[in-house]
């Protein structure tokens, strides 16, 4: 018999491997305590504060993400002082910066100014491109808490256009460190990390270059695990979540298959995600993945049969394109035998399309002269 | 791969060897780095590029270029030696180990030193490495198959790990990276000339007649067919009338591209299928307009055998079709009904008459895809091959000498050409270079070359060059770097305006026939 380890969070008596922290143990009884900076798959901080619980006994708040769970702790999730503490923590956030969002309490004056401020600087009438698919205003909504003074709200940093791929808007970050976890821990590109004390403290990469100066190969996991407007898109900055559809589907790059969303918006793919909760990529994308979509909706797409007559091609219907080369390749066929004609599927197209031609090559054309490009 | 992606945490070493994985499979090498950073796991790279893993290697093995035959044996002479291999592995699971010990046995390091440039002691201490592991992931990708002794390189590295019991184990495994995302469905449905689905050969009456009965046809040809590299110079003989290519750019992505023009040239009749007008399509009699990835319902299988849908986000431009459906369209013209729903209709026909994908269906995938073999509708598919046997029983030892490249540097062109991608493009750049931001990030093409080259023969960073081979020439920009050592270029061959394989060697394996793209010999000067 193994040891029997038990804590009790919420009344609830529950039995636990040791290693796992207090989060582990209530995640696994679906009992929910809130998180930010926690991230998956990465070491826990304890750094934004917002999943403190209350320990019987103990003087002070503990963090549950990185506080081990112990025999015979007993645990309050949302005691008076816990939802005290994230009621502070949760101000305190949002005072730090633009969360130009409803949780602002528009109904006081400094409001206006604010937020003209920060349109401003957003080059922008848009609210924070984060509305309605942020943490933090989640966890404001869920806590009630409204930021209160505005007028002290300072841009210490400019925001970082200088990129195709990804907007830094440090005014909106709340330092919570998740991105650097995903940059260092989960991608292991190791481009960013915390820069300066106090105050002044930032995101930076390298010794605070430009990200397109810096280590950074724009695999945007940082971008993915933001919770909220700091790191955005470039080109899906304002696409808001109840806009788009999404749908899920393997990547068509490398080898590797990772699973991703497509975000759909007025029949037009304007972003990619990974997917989170799936092998093989768990949420991870590369550059290519994750923003190199753009040929989809390109211009110069074929989207009509042609024919070449007299060196130029012309627009076909897809009956006559279609007859033109059952034709053709029966009389080559005729004339020269099966194996005078030869097929190149495709390590680009699905299963069903390889296996389509595998099929018509050996039962149509009779040949085995199919290959792909695998040798290239 | 014979083990998964996410197995690769589990090794104690890892042995990347011939993958430049950061910039080819980016995800995957997040894998490799993880596991070396927060699991302790030890890398050993083999590469002659000073490749970003090497940053994360404790141990980077720089051989010359095609040799790779001569320091795998070079390992497996010194764990024999030090009699570090795994005896009861040997004995229960293969056969022909006598062989492969006479072989190795002049594989001296100081042999492997000579041929390589590895130092002996490097090959001594890579080989204790290896050899001491519980378990160690070999991983490689086309630097080592695209040789003129690929095939050699493959079976290689398979006696290496057979030799040392790395094989049907967690964290083990000898791993091909697949560089496109469905070559290995291309390959599982049978898109080569030996092989219907799931690798029934053509040559087995069997295999034919359950086919015919499937199809409702007679008469299947049952003599292998010709790859790809095959069908090219038999175009150019004038051999080969007609070609039906589907999304494929073999115009920049063959080698030597000079011989291939002139042979796709020379065909009667030519049908290109594809998204895109590539430099393909613009020589085709006729242009089939397809769908692409996010305008489809499918499969794809990926480098881990896994089997996941594709889904359709968008509609396809124009009047543009599946693939599926014109080659169906034809096949109906040419008097067979290919007559299908949808692309589930085809999956369920796969799966009837392949049985490694037997029970994999649409449902049972929806959420997450499954490794084949999956044979039937209970099995829960399987993540790594080979744990109780190899596929046909025990596993064979080859015994394999050492062969030079095909083609040597000499006076005239006195420099090796490797060739590969960068991060931020893919294959012949179709898709890749229709994004803005990654032209802005990778935006033309380059030659590395070392700063001693560039001493020698006066080339200026960042200024124009040709690089010449005996096949064709191009025009490039110098790029001073370390990562080439002296004697070796490095030219990425995304970029058809300065194709590197118009440079490159078209002489093959003799079994894969896969072209040797990693080593031609060629010289530099600059643009007057």
């Amino acid at each position: 018999m193994e040891n029997q380890n038990t804590i009790v969070i919420n009344g609830n008596r529950l039995n636990f491997t040791m290693g796992d922290t207090i989060l582990d143990v209530a995640r696994q009884n679906n009992i929910e305590i809130p998180t930010l900076c926690h991230l998956k798959g990465t070491m826990p901080t304890g750094n934004c504060r917002v999943c403190v619980v209350d320990i019987a006994g103990e003087p002070d708040l503990v963090t549950s993400c990185d506080t081990k769970a112990l025999d015979g702790l007993i645990v309050q999730t949302e005691s008076t002082r816990v939802v005290a503490s994230r009621k502070q923590t949760i101000k305190q956030m949002l005072s730090m910066g633009n969360h130009n969002c409803a949780v602002r309490a528009p109904h006081e004056e400094s409001w206006t100014q604010y937020q003209l401020k920060v349109h401003t600087e957003d080059n922008s009438p848009e609210l924070c491109p984060a509305w309605g698919d942020c943490r933090l205003q989640d966890l404001a909504y869920h806590y009630q808490v409204a930021g209160s003074d505005y007028s002290n709200v300072e841009t210490l940093y400019p925001m970082e256009m200088a990129n195709p791929f990804i907007i830094r808007d440090f005014s909106r970050c709340i330092l919570c460190g998740r991105c650097v976890k995903a940059c260092n821990e989960i991608q292991v590109n190791n481009a960013i990390e915390f820069g300066y004390d106090g105050e002044k403290k930032k995101i930076v990469a390298g010794d605070d270059k430009l990200l397109k100066e810096s280590d950074c190969v724009f695999c945007g996991e940082c971008v993915q695990v933001c919770p909220v407007g700091a790191l955005v898109p470039k080109d899906a900055r304002f696409d808001r979540q109840w806009e788009t559809e999404k749908v899920r589907s393997t990547c068509s790059y490398c080898g590797v298959g990772c699973q991703i969303d497509f975000h759909v918006k007025d029949g037009k793919i304007v972003k990619i995600t990974g997917a989170e909760d799936t092998a093989p990529n768990y949420g991870s994308l590369c550059v290519k993945g994750r923003f190199g979509f753009n040929f989809v909706h390109a211009e110069d797409r074929l989207t009509t049969p042609l024919i070449k007559e007299n060196g130029k091609f012309r627009e076909a219907s897809w009956d006559e394109a279609l007859d033109l080369t059952a034709k053709r390749l029966s009389e080559i066929k005729e004339q020269h035998g099966a194996d005078t004609i030869g097929v190149l599927t495709s390590a680009r197209v699905s299963n069903e399309d390889n296996y389509a031609a595998m099929k018509f090559t050996r039962a149509v054309l009779k040949t085995n002269n199919i290959d792909h490009c695998a040798r290239l | 791969m014979t083990n998964t992606i996410g197995d690769v945490e589990e090794a104690d070493v890892i042995l990347v060897t011939g993958s430049n994985t950061t910039e080819n499979h980016p995800v995957l090498s997040s894998y490799v780095k993880r596991a070396v950073k927060y699991k302790n796991a030890k890398l050993i790279v083999v590469d002659p590029r000073r490749i970003k893993l090497t940053k994360f290697a404790d141990q980077w093995l720089r051989p010359n270029l095609g040799t790779d035959v001569a320091w795998i044996n070079g390992l497996m002479h010194v764990i024999i030696s030090e009699n570090l291999h795994d005896k009861a592995f040997i004995e229960n699971r293969t056969t022909d180990f006598e062989k492969l010990k006479s072989m190795v046995e002049k594989f001296t390091p100081d042999y492997v030193e000579q041929i390589t440039g590895i130092p002996a002691q490097e090959i001594i201490d890579a080989a204790r490495l290896y050899a001491n592991a519980k378990a160690c992931a070999i991983l490689y990708c086309m630097g080592i198959t695209q040789h003129t002794t690929g095939t050699d390189n493959v079976k290689s590295l398979a006696n290496l790990s057979m030799l040392c019991g790395n094989l049907g184990i967690a964290g083990g495994g000898v791993n091909p990276l697949r560089g496109q995302n469905n070559v290995q469905g291309a390959c599982d449905m049978g898109g080569l000339p030996n092989v219907f689905t799931a690798y029934q050969p053509v040559t087995d009456e069997g295999a034919r007649k359950k086919m015919e009965e499937a199809w409702g046809v007679t008469d299947l040809p049952d003599k292998v067919g010709l790859t790809v590299t095959k069908m090219v110079p038999m175009a150019h003989d004038g051999d080969m009338k007609a070609m039906y290519i589907i999304g494929e750019n073999p115009l920049v992505s063959d080698p030597d591209l000079n011989h291939a023009e002139k042979s796709f040239g020379n065909l009667d009749f030519l049908v290109v299928q594809d998204i895109f007008m590539t430099e393909t399509a613009r020589i085709a009699d006729v242009i089939l307009p397809s769908a692409c990835f996010a305008e489809k319902e499918g499969t794809f299988s990926n480098t881990e055998r896994r089997v996941q849908r594709v889904r359709k986000a968008v509609d396809a431009p124009g009047i543009a079709w599946d693939d599926w459906k014109i080659t169906s369209e034809i096949a109906k013209r040419m008097g067979y009904p290919m007559a299908y729903k949808n692309a589930r209709e085809i999956f369920e026909e796969i799966a009837n008459v392949s049985p490694s994908y037997g029970g994999i269906t649409y449902d049972r995938i929806d959420r997450e895809g499954l490794h084949w073999p999956c044979p039937a509708a209970d099995h829960p598919g399987t993540p790594i091959l080979h744990t109780a046997q190899f596929t046909k029983g025990k596993g064979t030892f080859h015994a394999i000498d050492y062969i030079p490249p095909a083609e040597q540097v000499d006076e005239e062109y006195p420099l090796y050409l490797t060739t590969g991608r960068v991060l931020y493009h893919y294959h012949t750049g179709t898709m890749t270079r229709r994004t803005e931001g990654l032209n802005e990030r990778a935006p033309e093409s380059f030659a590395e070359i070392s700063a001693q080259d560039a001493k020698k023969f006066g080339i200026e960073d960042e200024s124009m060059i040709n690089v010449a081979s005996r096949r064709g020439e191009i025009k490039v920009r110098a790029k001073i770097s370390d990562m080439v050592d002296s004697g070796t270029v490095f030219i990425p061959f995304h970029y058809s305006e300065a194709a590197a394989n118009r440079l490159t060697n078209a002489e093959l394996d003799p079994i894969s026939n896969i072209p040797e793209y990693k080593v031609c010999a060629v010289k530099l000067s600059g643009v007057a």
